[in-house]
């Protein structure tokens, strides 16, 4: 059968923060540059950004970037590799002011200057004091930097797909990237887009836990489509998790109300917290809170029929100050728990919120896999940034407003070396093997022919639930080895999925249908990384594992201070080594130390 | 010209989770008998940015269009 062609110099996947910042460096350079979006881009799930992003500006008080790369990889438990981390740090003035030219509308300090607020985690002089290193437009960051990413596009004339979902990545028999399989929603048609550069920026894969702050547009596929393709995935056991998501719904509700006094009870309304953090109590931090929680759950102490979620409470605050300084949780409350927070607790439960791991890059935005001893060779022809690549800038936990700093250093980074490389005449318009669609075609005519098969919305809720109770915010062995056994049965049932429609035009079925596929993938690559590794470190925390004197904090940098990388082909783990070394030989390394606050 | 209905559907998964939920609660319960009238309208709203169709839905900002108005209406339904 044949399938229509388009060649273009770059194809990116994602037109998120880092699919836009990547393709437009390369627009701007004047490269056929095409990108390939399930929605409209302004629609991206970066929207829902409201932090701010890092850099060590100085406006509001003295910071270098030194003390931010020491934060994060402090925050990182020193898996975050020091050379994409200076690499970040240092690059983070630069594409705040980029983006301050391209009309972010920034808050402002009364001289003009971006303003600057203090995040959690990060700090001054090496964790002595916090600093205002966070620059925010209101609390629509992440919505701000989307238009004016999007505009400059438009500006540069890279040509969007909208409304097109990649399928798989073409690779040649001796591995290079082409390009990728694609599916127009309008038409149901699959096409090649067959292209001398490939940039995945599909963002992360929050969905496959059962409660997640992600939207649904979150389904990992670059990190599927990667790992069907033969590339390891690496880090997939750490997820960040918020500790209140509204119990059911999954939204976020913001460490403010906590700020503001709201407390966390239990079923017999004890206020369980100073149980587990005497002085900060209900302000601890994000995974002390949640695993205190989650400990609470675990051992029958959780609220409601089911006793699997404890309650936020903020009854005491007055009206007032909840309409004035809470006015968004008031209607999240109402619309989601279908509570009056000013009469009644809302449920919450720890909420996946952040995917750290991902498809392995260097700094330079290039996908790197072990090959012939070299635990980092470059995939030719394959890039990736932002949530669904793994740099690894976040190693075993993200600090606040890292990740939408993250997504502009790396996407800027992929694109300059997509640019220099196309430039170098290091890359070429490889041929393409004479059944570069067929895999993808084979995929959708099994979901055309299947009977007797399975529901995806069925096999998309026990993956959920399986995640949630066996590779949760706190891990036991046990849990984890029976979970390994459910995801790879419910793995299985993923293989029969049927669907009542099979129309062509917009069927929303075939493409929920393709997305489980690639939740899959990242579902079975985070279960058994998490089962494997007998370790704590930073979100990946066991039972088994706990604070020893021989292992603060349960991290055991004697066997484990490697990166996992998980290849989707028989479930097979590999590691490679944390890289210690600045990328500068001028720059102090970061030594290892226990990670406290 | 007739508004294809999977487009619209599948216009209804936005960048906001507030959103998802949301419009996944008026899929089920709506969508499916939207008049052809009510389908236009509904595409009509989805035009706006989210955080301008979420402030609609919750209240804190009024609906700026009648056209709007019966599709918030329904969106706000429990």
């Amino acid at each position: 059968m044949s399938v229509a062609k388009r060649t273009f110099d770059a194809v990116i996947v994602g037109a998120g923060g880092a699919g836009l910042r990547a393709a437009l460096q390369l627009a701007e350079s004047g490269m056929k540059t095409a990108v390939l979006t399930k929605v409209f881009p302004t629609r991206s799930h970066t929207v829902a950004a409201q932090g701010g992003v890092a850099a060590s500006l100085g406006n509001s008080t003295e910071d270098n970037w030194h003390w931010h790369m020491y934060d994060t990889v402090k925050g990182s438990d020193w898996l975050g590799d020091q050379d994409a981390i200076e690499f970040m740090c240092r690059k983070a003035n630069e594409v705040v002011v980029e983006l301050e030219h391209y009309g972010m509308p920034f808050d402002r300090t009364d001289s003009g200057k971006i303003y600057q607020r203090p995040f959690g985690g990060h700090s001054q002089n090496y964790g002595q004091t916090p600093v205002s290193r966070s620059c925010a437009a209101a609390d629509r960051t992440g919505h701000a930097m989307l238009h004016a990413l999007y505009q400059r596009n438009v500006r540069a004339n890279t040509q969007f797909f909208v409304e097109w979902m990649a399928l798989d990545l073409i690779r040649d028999s001796e591995g290079n990237v082409l390009g990728v399989t694609a599916l127009e929603m309008e038409t149901g048609e699959v096409s090649i887009f067959h292209a001398k550069a490939t940039v995945f920026a599909t963002g992360g894969a929050g969905r496959i836990y059962h409660s997640s702050t992600n939207a649904f547009i979150n389904t990992g596929d670059g990190v599927g489509m990667a790992a069907r393709a033969g590339i390891p995935l690496e880090d997939m056991e750490f997820w960040q998790f918020h500790p209140t998501g509204v119990a059911g719904a999954g939204v976020l509700i913001t460490e403010g109300v906590r700020g503001e006094g709201g407390i966390l009870r239990n079923a017999s309304g004890e206020r369980f917290m100073e149980r587990y953090a005497p002085n900060l109590k209900d302000l601890a931090s994000r995974d002390v809170v949640s695993r205190a929680m989650t400990t609470e759950i675990n051992e029958g102490r959780g609220c409601g029929p089911d006793k699997d979620y404890v309650l936020l409470d903020i009854t005491h605050l007055s009206p007032e100050t909840i309409m004035k300084r809470l006015p968004g949780i008031h209607e999240i409350a109402i619309q989601f728990a279908g509570v009056d927070p000013i009469k009644e607790p809302i449920p919450v439960v720890p909420t996946c919120h952040y995917q750290m791991g991902g498809i392995p890059t260097n700094y330079k935005g290039q996908v790197v896999v072990p090959k012939d001893g070299n635990p980092n060779a470059p995939v030719t022809g394959f890039y990736a940034a932002g949530e669904c690549a793994c740099a690894s800038v976040h190693g075993a936990n993200r600090l606040g407003t890292n990740s939408l700093l993250d997504l502009l250093v790396f996407g800027k980074s992929a694109g300059e070396t997509v640019v220099e490389d196309l430039q170098s005449g290091n890359l070429s318009l490889r041929p393409l093997p004479a059944d570069a669609a067929d895999f993808s075609l084979s995929r959708i005519a099994r979901l055309e022919s299947q009977t007797n098969g399975e529901s995806v919305f069925d096999v998309g809720l026990e993956m959920r639930r399986t995640m949630q109770k066996h590779a949760g915010v706190f891990r036991f062995d046990s849990l984890l080895k029976e979970g390994v056994a459910k995801m790879a049965e419910v793995a299985e049932r993923a293989k029969r999925t049927e669907i009542g429609d099979k129309s062509k035009v917009w069927n929303t079925a075939r493409v929920e249908a393709l997305e489980l596929d690639n939740l899959i993938e990242v579902a079975r690559a985070t279960i058994v990384s998490a089962e494997a590794r007998k370790e704590s470190r930073g979100a990946h925390v066991r039972d088994d594992a706990p604070d020893t004197a021989e292992f603060p904090n349960g991290r055991n940098d004697n066997d484990w201070l490697k990166h996992t990388l998980w290849y989707s082909e028989g479930d097979r783990l590999d590691y490679k080594p944390v890289n210690l070394n600045p990328l500068n030989e001028g720059t102090e390394p970061i030594a290892l130390a226990k990670r406290t606050y | 010209m007739t508004i294809n209905r999977g487009r619209v559907r599948w216009q209804c998964r936005r960048a906001l989770l507030e959103l998802d939920l949301v419009f996944a609660r008026f899929l089920d319960k709506h969508f499916d008998s939207l008049t052809e009238d009510q389908l236009a309208d509904l595409d009509d709203l989805l035009i706006n940015e989210d955080h301008d169709i979420w402030a609609m839905v919750n209240g804190s900002k009024p609906c700026e269009n009648d056209r709007w108005r019966e599709m918030i209406a329904l969106l706000r339904e429990p």
